[in-house]
Formats: structure tokens, C-alpha cells, sequence
């Protein structure tokens, strides 16, 4: 089933959680909304469950608007960051709750809700795990029975709230990829949120990127990370490089370094940045003459198949963070404190100033 | 729990044990067993004469009556009281909270005259009720009414904390497994504050049990009909029999320790099924 939202605006007092927020979720795609936290991602989803109320907007369900339903009868799954496990129930009760709770005429018999729940553990592969209560299980198995109990009444729908937010690092990472797999096996149209963009971009098909209640970005993971649409998207998905200078008649000024920017072709003299992911620069040994910016090479982390270089540019003495393949860098040698000279090969030039300040005042910008 | 030897962050499991006999023993165990040591002055057949009078056992059926049925009547409403201060901001929340503890903090017999002043005949409530033929004071509703006054903070007080943290998630996921209101109350909600609301109708009834201050006044103590069993005890204090005066006591205390003991169980059963045993 499709989800639209139209227009969706929602305050909390002076806050502005969502601003004129409108998407298209198509079926059976996995979407991950992603933004840091209050940017209103949480929000919007719990608009589209029903159980928050938009100030103005609509939630169009399969082309019906929906925005009037309640949480009961929209039959979307949710899944809860810390579980939301009923404690006093056994997993086995959890994940029948669902079914239990149906309307007589509606509610299948002892013997289908059980095998019900069987086929769901096992689709969860946990099985072995239904005469335990939450408090004896994992977060990871916890969090499976959660799934597992949101999938019991077949919704059309599944949304999951930063379902591995409560979860280590190693579970995580097994917990999304097993996701993945279950979402290519039973394909229902999914929408989750999370604040990790590894996370976004390796499990979802499409990554609606949001920042202070608005969509700053809509596209597959690819499209984000390769060409995003603003500095806040750049600084959001991983490390970025900004380069701040001048830009005139298709050229960059950087200190007294140009740098080619075509995009700007029709720039006057307007003040700009450029950013640069680490592994879109190049580097040479600091000859006279070069063309590039000057800078001295403070620390290098050369091991793995990716040697990171800490540079310092010698005119404003901000920090440069370069990728460049461990190999090449043992074929320069290069010794810390030495003079080089570094040239984006591919920069994204945005000239707003005021939308360059909101990817953060860090010249590289954290990538969580 | 299973191990029987647990490392402990605080030590001292022995000092700390034998201080909890020590204080039980005697704050609570030297007290009670005086009053059966004293009932054992009296032959059986008068210990039996005393506690088995038609009056006296009238005075039981209203004492424990009345006071199941105030903890009963709390248990409901201090549930109702509770929901509404953990749940809703409103203005005047505070004081509304504070007002709770009043029960406590009033002297009995200050709570049984204003009780008695608003509920009597001529009294604004009482008036009013008098047409519709209804009496309060000096019948045995006059005793519930009392009784449960006493007993409210009780249940407000041991449910608001567990209600506090019952998650609104639960709530929500309920909801979105179709669950309606009612059924959410039922099986989701209930199972999780069902052992502190045990726990405040069990104080609530222990307090009312015990209750003279505020009955006295507002039950007009007819005997057969409006005498609680504390008000028998004091009554034959005042004329030196205390023998018959403990013999009381220790059927009241023998009474109450089961309905404790039962409600404990209940409790028990209770907690098993929130699923905390674990």
C-alpha cells in the first residue's frame, strides 16, 4: 500500500516539528527518513500511525485520506525504538495480541493464532524463545519479537521508529542487514527512522533526508551521497571538506588559489563554499609554482586499505581530512610536517552563506 | 536469586538482618503477643463468652464490612485519582496532589465531626439527601463513608509511582495491534498496576480496620447496628475489663492477619503474572 502525506504541519507550542512536509511513500519500498535528532522525522511517522495529529496536512493511505482514521483503524505496524513489549505477557502472548484482540467475528480460531505465531517466530528465528518473557530476552531478540508482533495482523504498513537505536554497535549491524533480507521477503511498504546515515543508506531504497521540519532531500542512497543537495545533506552523510571563497564568472577563489567551478558560471564576485568529500582530493609534494592549496601534513592514520592525512592549510590554518589509498601514500612517503599541496577533483560549490552555515561551523563535519 | 550467597554492594547481610528482628520484635511482634498473653488470663469459655456475644459479633460484620468495602470504593476511585494526576496537566495540579494526603495529616476525630457536621440530618449534605430518604450518619453508611475517607491516599499513593512509569508506548502499540480503549485497559494496563493496587486496598483496608477517630462520631454507636468492634474495645477499657478488652483485639488481629495473608497472596499471584519474577 502507497502513503502520502500532503502539506503536513505540526507545532508543540513555539517548536516547529514539521513544516509543510508533503511525500510519497510508493508500495513496497523501504524508506528511511533520516535527520539528526528533533528535525521531526520521529514525528512525521508517528503523524502517519495515527497517533499524533497533524495541525493541517493529510495522510493519503493507498489514494483514501486517511488523516481523520484512528491509530486502531489505519492497521499499521509499529515497531517502538525501546520495544514497547507487553512485560507481563510471554513472547509467545506478545506477538498473539494482535489477533486476541480482534472483534469475535474477526478473530481466528486457538489453533490458526497459534500456528500463526510459530511461523512468525520462526520467521523471526526465534522459535525456541516463546514461553519467555521480554525481560529475559536481548535487545536484538527484543526487538525481532517487537517486529514479529507488528506483523501478526498483516498490516499494510510497517513503521519502525529507530528500531535499532537501544542496540550495540555489532547487533545493529546484524539486526539492519537481517532486516533487509526479511523486507525482500515479505516486501511490505516500510518507512523507518534513524539518525544514522550508514544505517539509512545501506538498509532503505530511498532516504528522505529532513532538517528542522522540512524535506532537505529525497533520493536512493546513491543519489544523496553523490550529489546532495545542500550543505546540510554534504554535512549530514559522512565527512566533508568546506572550503569557503569566492566565487566569479566560473571560478572558485580560494585564498589566492582558483579552483574550476562551472556551476558558478554566472557568479559575481558572491561569497561561496565548496565542499569536498576526503577522497575527492587529490595531494602532491609542495613544489614552487604548483597550483593548489598550500597545506602541511600534521598526522597520517596509514593503515587499511584507506591512509587518512590531517592537513592544515598554511594561510587560515584550518583542518583539511584527505583519503587517499595507503599504497599511494607509501609511494610518496610523505613525513608529517611536510609542505603539500591539495586540489578537489570533484567539489559541489553552493553560494548561500546563510545555507552554508547551517552544515556547521566545523570545517569537517562529523558523519556520527 | 537462585544462588543463596550473593556478593552484595553494601555489606553486612547479618547486622542488617538481626536489626530488622530486633526492630520488628519490638516495635511490632512484644506489643501484639502482650495482648495475647493477657487474653490467656481467661479460661477458654470466657475467652469465648467475650468475643462471641451477638453485639460483638455485629461489630465485627461492620467493621470488616464497612472496611472492605471503603478500601473496595477507594481502590476504584484512588485508581480514577491517580490516572488523572499522572496523566493531565492542569492548573491547580499541586494542590490538587497535596489535598490527597489530607486523610493522613487530619486528626481522626477532626475528620469524624466535620464528616458528621456536612452528613447529618441537618447538615448541607444530609439535607439534602433526607428527602430522597437516604441517611448517612449514624447507619452503617455513615461507617463506609468514613472509612473511606481514611483509606484514599493509600491507593492514590502506592499506584500514582507505578503509573508514573508505565510507558504511553504500551499504550500506542496496543492501539496499533487494534486494540480498543477497554481492551488496552484490560490487558495491557491492569495486569501492570494490579500489584500496587493490591497493595493500596490492602493498606487501605489495614487503616480502616484500625479506625476509631472518625467512625465514633459519625456511626452513633447503636449497638447491633452502628458499633465498629475498636469502639467494643475502648468501651470495655473504660470498665476495667481489660481481658475482654484484649480477648477483642487478638480476634480482631487473628481476623486481619488472614485478610492480609490472603491479599498478599493475591499479590503474589499478581506479580507473577506482570511477568516480574524473573
Amino acid at each position: 500500500m502507497s502513503i502520502e502525506v500532503r502539506n503536513i504541519t505540526k507545532h508543540f507550542g513555539d517548536f516547529v516539528a514539521l513544516d509543510n512536509v508533503s511525500l510519497e511513500f510508493p508500495t513496497g519500498e523501504l524508506v528511511a527518513l533520516l535527520g539528526p535528532s528533533g528535525c521531526g522525522k520521529t514525528t512525521l511517522l508517528r503523524i502517519i500511525a495515527g497517533m499524533e495529529i497533524a495541525d493541517a496536512g493529510e495522510v493519503h493511505f493507498h489514494g483514501e485520506d486517511a488523516t481523520q482514521r484512528d491509530v486502531r483503524e489505519r492497521k499499521v505496524g509499529f515497531v517502538f525504538q525501546h520495544y514497547a513489549l507487553f512485560r507481563h505477557m510471554t513472547v509467545f502472548d506478545n506477538i498473539a495480541f494482535g489477533l486476541r484482540m480482534k472483534p469475535r467475528a474477526e478473530r481466528p480460531s486457538k489453533e490458526a493464532i497459534k500456528d500463526k505465531v510459530m511461523a512468525l517466530l520462526k520467521l523471526v528465528q526465534l522459535d525456541w524463545l516463546a514461553d519467555r518473557f521480554p525481560a529475559q530476552l536481548s535487545g536484538g531478540q527484543r526487538q525481532r519479537i517487537a517486529l514479529a508482533r507488528a506483523l501478526a495482523t498483516e498490516p499494510k504498513v510497517l513503521l519502525l521508529d529507530e528500531p535499532f537505536g537501544a542496540l550495540d554497535a555489532k547487533v545493529r549491524k546484524e539486526l539492519r542487514r537481517w532486516l533487509r533480507r526479511l523486507h525482500d521477503e515479505i516486501h511490505v511498504t516500510s518507512i523507518f527512522v534513524t539518525h544514522d546515515q550508514e544505517e539509512a543508506l545501506e538498509v532503505a531504497d530511498r532516504v528522505v533526508l529532513m532538517n528542522h521540519g522540512r524535506v532537505e532531500q529525497l533520493g536512493t542512497p546513491a543519489e544523496v551521497y553523490d550529489t546532495p543537495a545542500s550543505p546540510f545533506v554534504f554535512g549530514f552523510l559522512g565527512h566533508v571538506n568546506l572550503f569557503h571563497g569566492r566565487a566569479h564568472d566560473g571560478w572558485l577563489h580560494v585564498g589566492d588559489v582558483a579552483l574550476e567551478a562551472p556551476d558558478q558560471a554566472g557568479a559575481a564576485n558572491a561569497p561561496a563554499v565548496a565542499y569536498a568529500r576526503p577522497h575527492e582530493i587529490e595531494l602532491d609534494r609542495y613544489s614552487p609554482g604548483q597550483q593548489g592549496i598550500r597545506v602541511q601534513l600534521l598526522r597520517a592514520l596509514a593503515f587499511g586499505s584507506v591512509a587518512r592525512l590531517e592537513l592544515e592549510r598554511e594561510d587560515n590554518s584550518e583542518l583539511i581530512e584527505v583519503e587517499i589509498p595507503t599504497e599511494l601514500y607509501r609511494k610518496l612517503a610523505l613525513i608529517e610536517g611536510e609542505s603539500l599541496v591539495v586540489r578537489p577533483k570533484k567539489m559541489q560549490v553552493f553560494l548561500d552563506p546563510r545555507a552554508a552555515a547551517q552544515a556547521g561551523a566545523p570545517t569537517i563535519a562529523g558523519s556520527t | 536469586m537462585s544462588r543463596r550467597t550473593r556478593h552484595n554492594v553494601l555489606p553486612g547481610f547479618n547486622l542488617a538482618m538481626g536489626y530488622t528482628l530486633f526492630y520488628l520484635g519490638l516495635i511490632v511482634l512484644i506489643p501484639l503477643s502482650a495482648a495475647f498473653i493477657k487474653t490467656f488470663a481467661l479460661t477458654w469459655a470466657q475467652f469465648w463468652g467475650a468475643v462471641s456475644t451477638p453485639r460483638v459479633v455485629a461489630s465485627y460484620q461492620l467493621t470488616f464490612g464497612a472496611s472492605l468495602i471503603g478500601a473496595a470504593i477507594n481502590a476504584f476511585f484512588g485508581l480514577i485519582v491517580a490516572w488523572v494526576l499522572v496523566r493531565y496537566t492542569f492548573p491547580g495540579k499541586r494542590i490538587l496532589d497535596a489535598l490527597v494526603d489530607l486523610p493522613f495529616a487530619l486528626p481522626t476525630a477532626v475528620a469524624g465531626i466535620a464528616l458528621t457536621a456536612l452528613w447529618a440530618e441537618n447538615g448541607w449534605i444530609g439535607s439534602l439527601l433526607k428527602p430522597l430518604g437516604i441517611k448517612v450518619a449514624f447507619t452503617p453508611l455513615g461507617v463506609v463513608l468514613a472509612l473511606t475517607f481514611i483509606g484514599l491516599p493509600f491507593v492514590v499513593r502506592t499506584v500514582q509511582p507505578v503509573l508514573e512509569d508505565l510507558e504511553s508506548e504500551l499504550e500506542d502499540a496496543a492501539a496499533s495491534l487494534g486494540a480498543t480503549r477497554w481492551q488496552t485497559f484490560v490487558h495491557v494496563i491492569l495486569p501492570t498496576i494490579l500489584p500496587a493496587l493490591l497493595t493500596g486496598f490492602a493498606l487501605a483496608f489495614a487503616r480502616a480496620v484500625g479506625e476509631y477517630g472518625s467512625v465514633v462520631f459519625i456511626a452513633g454507636n447503636l449497638p447491633m447496628k452502628t458499633e465498629i468492634t475498636p469502639l467494643l474495645i475502648i468501651t470495655k477499657l473504660e470498665q476495667y475489663d481489660y481481658n475482654g478488652a484484649t480477648a477483642l483485639a487478638v480476634v480482631m488481629l487473628l481476623f486481619s492477619f488472614v485478610l492480609l495473608l490472603l491479599i498478599n497472596v493475591l499479590q503474589w499471584w499478581a506479580n507473577r503474572r506482570a511477568g516480574r519474577e524473573s
